[in-house]
């Protein structure tokens, strides 16, 4: 046994997020790039580092290969350490069988013996498709002070918004008497952003409980939560301010590169305190031509723009041909837009290309009809042809 | 990549004096270059690119900013139980004082040479800027059986000239004499043991040159053979070619002979956001690293990590280093400014193209 940590964060990356479509199609949705520079885990990471959080379990399931690859030893994120560092923890096979990660509850039920070789006190609950900035060494503070079994970190959204989340009903004191998953009617607008600190052990107990219950989905905010509940345990929720956003739709994906243009919202990802690390590929510097107009855009290593862009997000080594005009749109790493093409509220994957002339997506205010209009999404590698037209809320993709 | 059989060790302090704008606080090879590197990382990862994993950077004075760059090697994946990066500090030999050649800090040297066990040496200056290809340089070393293997460069201007029969080189000379235009170049390979006599047979001498005393004089003792470069060199000599070096990044040809996705060129990570551009931002022709924030006007720029460009600002032919801050509406022509060099709302600071201004490190105008 090695000297006792502190706090243990296990970061859920396992999902599969079949709403993302093709972007999701080879990749796990924590590897989706994100920002220009980033992958979507890149944040929870980051917040674990500067958080003083240096043992982190990440459990993975669906497509792993480029999320292995690219957390590696963990060193880009200063996780690449003598005790404890970041490890990736597939299911694996053990003596009683071998099981996929039924739920959330269950992938760290699986895990218990990873834990147990810190010995900590705390754990943290993390997921893998949430964007933020949050100091979880003051949320494990709360939860000291507040002496909880579970706390909860919650957001509070528009109450329109509320059925959308599972809602924490609290008291004065901010303890939890009542979990409800994406209520009809919410009493509160408390939403859980999937972030959870338990003391360790009582969390061994309730994870090996839930275990053995045939009926449970072994997860946490439909089982966990709701037998602490019951059994009265001390659940408080943790009122988080600031950016927090779950990417894990075309739409929100693509807002929440929008709202890193938006110098109104408070996600600085320039904020020396705070950094946001990511592994990267030794590009060069990005160049810009004479030809190119560039308005309210971020441009990444690597680029090479001789169009137009205005409000537009380019990952590293995208390219942007003369004439081409990018518009209120995400073009990931290597994508390349050919002379004369125009792309519109899209996000356009790894490595796929959009040839000359091509025509990408619409504007909401010049399209006739407002329900079938949306976000156009070109999956990784994939060929958009010469000339071709693809209209608003079109999902192109590989096989 | 295989791993090679040679050590590398890059003269970081070589030409300093030739640069004392930018290294009076520096080494040459920590000098700021092109948006995002020191002039040390293009020998760096050329050597890392042909498999050579373990460098020594010969240093003699003002290496702090050249240590911090480096630090352990990481970034070039130098950071190894065996070989890696190693900085060769300045070694004194009782009452001489710091070296005077390369001689000298080759023979400073000694121990670490002797210790390797590396078959053969390739010695660079860290103030050449090419991505070479040094594995077609170390096979052609093999096939020839060469001694000495030199790098040239056709049809650059430069002191010494290397005459030629085939890929024999049959002197070292001026550019009339070689009655050529393969300009020698301050890089090459050799047998460890052989350099290591003709380093203790100099010193014995009191020789201090190395191209004079040592490869010149030993051209028809040994079997020299001259590697041409490839693609992109520019030698660091002066302020000027420290501008045009820059410069020559705003041709695609000469990032595409750089900047190679097959053989990339390192440098130590910042972890910057990527470049934010605002409503007004006008850049025409301008490499831009990461981490800037671009509001005003940019035009034939070279633009270093975490520079701000405020609105109704302009800059044109200018290179700006890492965390400059040009403030609204000042306007800047041929100006060189060093690390976190400030300029003040509305000020106008003009260089020239042979005399662009040279703003100090960390100054506000």
């Amino acid at each position: 046994m090695t000297k006792k940590t502190d706090c243990v964060a296990m970061l859920l990356a396992g999902g599969q997020g079949s709403r993302l479509g093709v972007l999701t199609k080879n990749v796990a949705k924590p590897a989706i790039p994100f920002g220009g520079k980033y992958r979507i885990i890149d944040f929870p990471l980051s917040n674990c580092v500067n958080s003083g959080i240096d043992t982190v379990g990440v459990l993975t399931q669906y497509q792993p290969l480029v999320l292995n690859d690219y957390i590696g030893s963990g060193q880009p994120w200063d996780l690449d350490r003598m005790n404890g560092g970041v490890h990736i923890l597939p299911p694996y096979q053990q003596i009683k069988g071998t099981d996929w990660y039924k739920g959330t509850a269950n992938a760290i039920y699986q895990n218990i013996s990873f834990i147990e070789r810190y010995n900590p006190e705390y754990v943290l609950i993390l997921s893998g498709d949430h964007i933020y900035k949050m100091d979880y060494a003051e949320m494990i503070e709360y939860h000291a002070n507040h002496n909880a079994d579970c706390t909860i970190a919650v957001l509070e959204v528009p109450f329109e918004e509320a059925p959308r989340f599972g809602i924490m009903n609290t008291n004065d004191d901010n303890s939890v008497y009542e979990f409800e998953e994406k209520p009809p009617h919410p009493k509160s607008n408390k939403a859980s952003m999937g972030i959870y600190v338990f003391n360790w052990l009582q969390l061994k107990k309730y994870l090996i409980e839930d275990e053995q219950n045939p009926e449970s989905d072994n997860d946490f905010g439909k089982n966990i939560i709701p037998a602490m509940l019951k059994d009265q345990k001390r659940l408080f929720a943790y009122p988080f301010e600031g950016y927090w956003k779950d990417v894990g739709t075309i739409d929100s994906l693509w807002d929440a590169n929008m709202d890193i243009l938006n110098p109104k919202i408070p996600l600085e990802l320039d904020d020396p305190t705070w950094k946001i690390y990511a592994r990267t590929q030794a590009y060069p510097p990005h160049f810009v031509t004479r030809d190119a107009t560039v308005q309210n855009s971020l441009i990444s290593e690597g680029c090479f723009v001789a169009g137009k862009l205005l409000d537009a997000v380019l990952f590293s080594g995208a390219t942007v041909e003369k004439g081409a005009v990018v518009r209120d749109s995400v073009i990931m790493p290597g994508a390349k837009i050919e002379a004369g093409a125009v792309v519109q509220y899209a996000i356009v994957a790894e490595n796929a290309i959009v040839k000359k002339n091509a025509v990408i997506g619409g504007r909401p205010e010049e399209s006739e009809d407002l329900e079938s209009w949306g976000i156009v999404t070109i999956g990784p590698d994939y060929i958009v042809g010469e000339g071709e037209i693809v209209p608003p809320k079109a999902m192109l993709g590989n096989g | 990549m295989q791993s090679r059989n040679i050590l590398g060790l890059i003269f970081c302090n070589s030409g300093d004096e030739m640069l004392p704008e930018l290294t009076s606080v520096r080494a040459i090879g920590s000098v700021p270059f092109g948006c995002r590197y020191r002039l040390v990382d293009f020998s760096l990862s050329s050597m890392v690119n042909a498999g050579i994993s373990k460098v020594g950077l010969i240093t003699k004075r003002n290496y702090q900013s050249l240590a911090d760059h480096v630090g352990n090697g990481r970034p070039w994946d130098l950071a190894r139980k065996n070989g890696g990066l190693s900085i060769l500090s300045p070694y004194v030999f009782g009452g001489t004082g710091l070296y005077t050649g390369r001689i000298d800090a080759l023979s400073g040297c000694m121990q670490y040479l002797e210790k390797s066990r590396e078959e053969y040496v390739v010695l660079t200056n860290a103030n050449i800027i090419a991505n070479v290809d040094f594995d077609a340089m170390i096979d052609q070393h093999l096939a020839l059986n060469a001694d000495v293997t030199i790098a040239y460069k056709k049809g650059l201007q430069g002191s010494k000239y290397l005459k030629m029969d085939g890929d024999k080189i049959l002197e070292i000379a001026s550019k009339e004499e070689a009655g050529t235009d393969n300009c020698y170049i301050d890089l090459f390979l050799i047998r460890r043991e052989l350099l290591i006599s003709m380093i203790k047979e100099a010193a014995v001498h009191n020789y201090t040159n190395l191209t004079e005393d040592v490869l010149k004089r030993q051209v028809k003792s040994y079997n020299y053979y001259g590697f041409g470069i490839d693609g992109y060199v520019r030698i660091i000599d002066g302020m000027q070619s420290y501008f045009d070096g820059n410069m020559d990044l705003l041709h695609k040809s000469v990032r595409d002979q750089l900047f190679k996705m097959d053989a990339p060129i390192y440098t130590k990570l910042r972890d910057d956001m990527p470049s934010r551009y605002g409503f007004d931002s006008g850049v025409a022709d301008s490499v831009i690293a990461d981490g800037c924030v671009i509001e005003g006007e940019v035009h034939n720029s070279i633009i270093f990590r975490g520079v701000t460009v405020e609105k109704g600002a302009k800059l044109e032919n200018c290179i700006i280093m890492q965390s400059g801050v040009i403030h609204a509406n000042a306007q800047l022509s041929y100006v060189v400014a060093d690390k976190n060099v400030s300029i003040k709302e509305g000020r106008t600071l003009m260089g020239c193209k042979t005399f662009p201004m040279v703003i100090g490190k960390g100054l506000t105008v």
